[in-house]
């Protein structure tokens, strides 16, 4: 079954880190790639650039919306995902608990409607 | 009722709850079989203390108070259930133990061994029986449970439910089991209290409450098992092995928080007393004849606490203790655990040899402490590569983020070492 883990994690606390702190943060998210990938686990994943880069498309009545940043504000932002495969929830979780995001914020996991 | 008696009356039925509850359920479950039942009418009769008290006052017996709630709506409910037939000779059966409950109020039978047999029952599977036990005789939430053993709480409860309605259904039994097949069947109920105590202790700084109780209640479980079977050589030795582990946890992060490994711990922050408490409880385990598991393990870390006396621990003792357990339980685990001791002893590229044996089973790709010790073996064998890349796999399937921080750390430090 295929499950998308999301990262949520406080982005303004990520982004006043010591570089230090981020290169730690970084080498620990290669390694768990690198583990995801071994397990056969993993499909894909990727950072994401803070939500003032984001951009909200809208269309009503015809007419287009476009506003700047992040959807929905909230104490903690997505700001990253891993797309696995694995043979049920628990090991779903137990990926979730591994990432290092975990210890810093909310991992959602959500299992993907098969098509 | 003012708002302090309110308060003082839900503390003293509280109180009562932690006490009694899983002997008040281990009593109404062992005559009905039905472990839900038992629950439900026990959350009923504390709801209908938390009412009667305030104006009744607190009865002199509590227990006894409660039990007799309880039995009133375990009748209540298997009058509601005409459809089952023998919901008559049931009903007759529960009524008979209400009179004899009634009357020998002050002394409620303690039937929380038998119901501990129920919950690990051959039949019940074998991922639910340290969960099922934290619920019946601890009283635990399935919410707490789930966290504690990183399962999905709907998928939790839906566990419990089932494994109840599978003790209820397949009427399984709530008693010791025979003399020929208790120690067998004592290693499942050990086996779920250890399952409990482990979860517990992965989070070894005792940062979540929640995780250092459940730590907390599996030596509880193992202690009341001791004192309800004194002369089983596997409780006491399981009961010694916890001890021996809860004696280091003030040892296990420093100052800053960050996570200690047993060789570079300081001795002077182990807790003695729990130490000198397992030595006694392990050579009575060991008087017992019978040498299982569990005081095998406990023997290994009596082996490490003689470092608190020595300065070292018995690296020969340890090496030889795992061979007896991997001849024993043939798991990957005692392997690797001897490979480490075998380091001390002949060194890391001995060591090393004997977890080459291991790297053909799939089983390991995931297990992070087969990486853990290849990362620290290869990096003191001078394998600078290999164990670059072993580091990398154990930080990638570590959950616990100090000593995923720690290994980073190490792995830094080797780096460092060789670029000089």
């Amino acid at each position: 079954m295929q499950y998308l883990l999301m990262i949520y994690q406080n982005e303004a606390k990520m982004l006043a880190a010591s570089q230090e702190t981020v290169s730690q943060t970084m080498a620990a998210y290669g390694a768990y790639t690198e583990a995801m990938k071994k397990a056969g686990v993993y499909l894909g994943g990727n950072r994401l650039k803070p939500t003032a880069s984001a951009s909200n498309v809208r269309v009503t009545d015809g007419k287009t919306n476009v506003l700047d940043g992040p959807y929905a504000e909230t104490k903690e932002q997505l700001g990253g995902y891993y797309l696995i495969d694995v043979p049920d929830l628990d090991a779903a979780l137990s990926w979730a608990a591994r990432c290092p995001g975990a210890s810093r914020g909310t991992m959602e996991v959500r299992p993907i409607w098969p098509v | 009722m003012s708002r302090k008696d309110g308060e003082n009356v839900r503390e003293a039925a509280e109180k009562v709850a932690r006490r009694s509850y899983g002997k008040l359920v281990a009593f109404l479950a062992a005559r009905t079989g039905d472990v839900a039942g038992a629950e439900d009418a026990l959350s009923d009769a504390f709801a209908a203390a938390l009412s009667d008290w305030p104006s009744s006052g607190i009865p002199d017996r509590p227990e006894a108070w409660l039990m007799t709630a309880a039995l009133r709506k375990v009748i209540d409910a298997s009058r509601r259930q005409r459809r089952s037939e023998n919901a008559a000779a049931h009903q007759r059966l529960i009524a008979e133990e209400l009179n004899a409950a009634a009357k020998h109020a002050q002394e409620i039978p303690d039937d929380r061994l038998a119901l501990m047999f129920a919950c690990a029952h051959p039949a019940i599977e074998p991922a639910i029986r340290a969960p099922l036990t934290l619920q019946t005789v601890l009283g635990f939430d399935a919410a707490t449970i789930a966290s504690a053993f990183l399962v999905s709480p709907a998928a939790m409860s839906q566990r419990l439910v089932r494994a109840k309605n599978k003790i209820k259904q397949a009427g399984i039994p709530f008693r010791l089991p025979e003399r020929a097949e208790l120690r067998e069947r004592l290693d499942a109920v050990l086996d779920a209290i250890y399952a409990a105590f482990t979860e517990g202790w992965s989070d070894p700084a005792g940062t979540e409450a929640r995780r250092r109780n459940l730590a907390e209640e599996g030596i509880w479980l193992g202690r009341l098992v001791v004192m309800l079977l004194p002369n089983e050589p596997e409780a006491l030795g399981l009961l010694a092995l916890m001890l021996h582990a809860e004696a280091r946890r003030g040892a296990r992060r420093n100052a800053y928080g960050e996570y200690v490994p047993l060789a570079e711990q300081d001795t002077a922050l182990w807790d003695i007393s729990l130490i000198d408490e397992a030595e006694v409880l392990l050579s009575r385990a060991n008087g017992l004849g019978a040498t299982g598991r569990y005081q095998l393990e406990a023997a290994v870390q009596s082996a490490h606490a003689v470092r608190r006396r020595t300065g070292q621990s018995d690296w020969h003792a340890i090496e030889r203790l795992y061979a007896a357990l991997s001849a024993l339980t043939n798991s990957p685990v005692v392997t690797i655990n001897r490979a480490v001791a075998l380091a001390e002893i002949n060194g890391a590229a001995a060591a090393l040899a004997e977890l080459d044996a291991l790297a053909v089973d799939d089983r390991l790709a995931e297990y992070q402490p087969y990486w853990a010790a290849r990362a620290e073996l290869s990096a003191r064998a001078g394998k600078i590569g290999a164990a670059d890349h072993a580091y990398e796999r154990a930080i990638g399937l570590e959950a616990n983020p100090a000593i995923r921080d720690f290994l980073q750390k190490r792995r830094t430090e080797m780096h460092r070492r060789e670029n000089f």
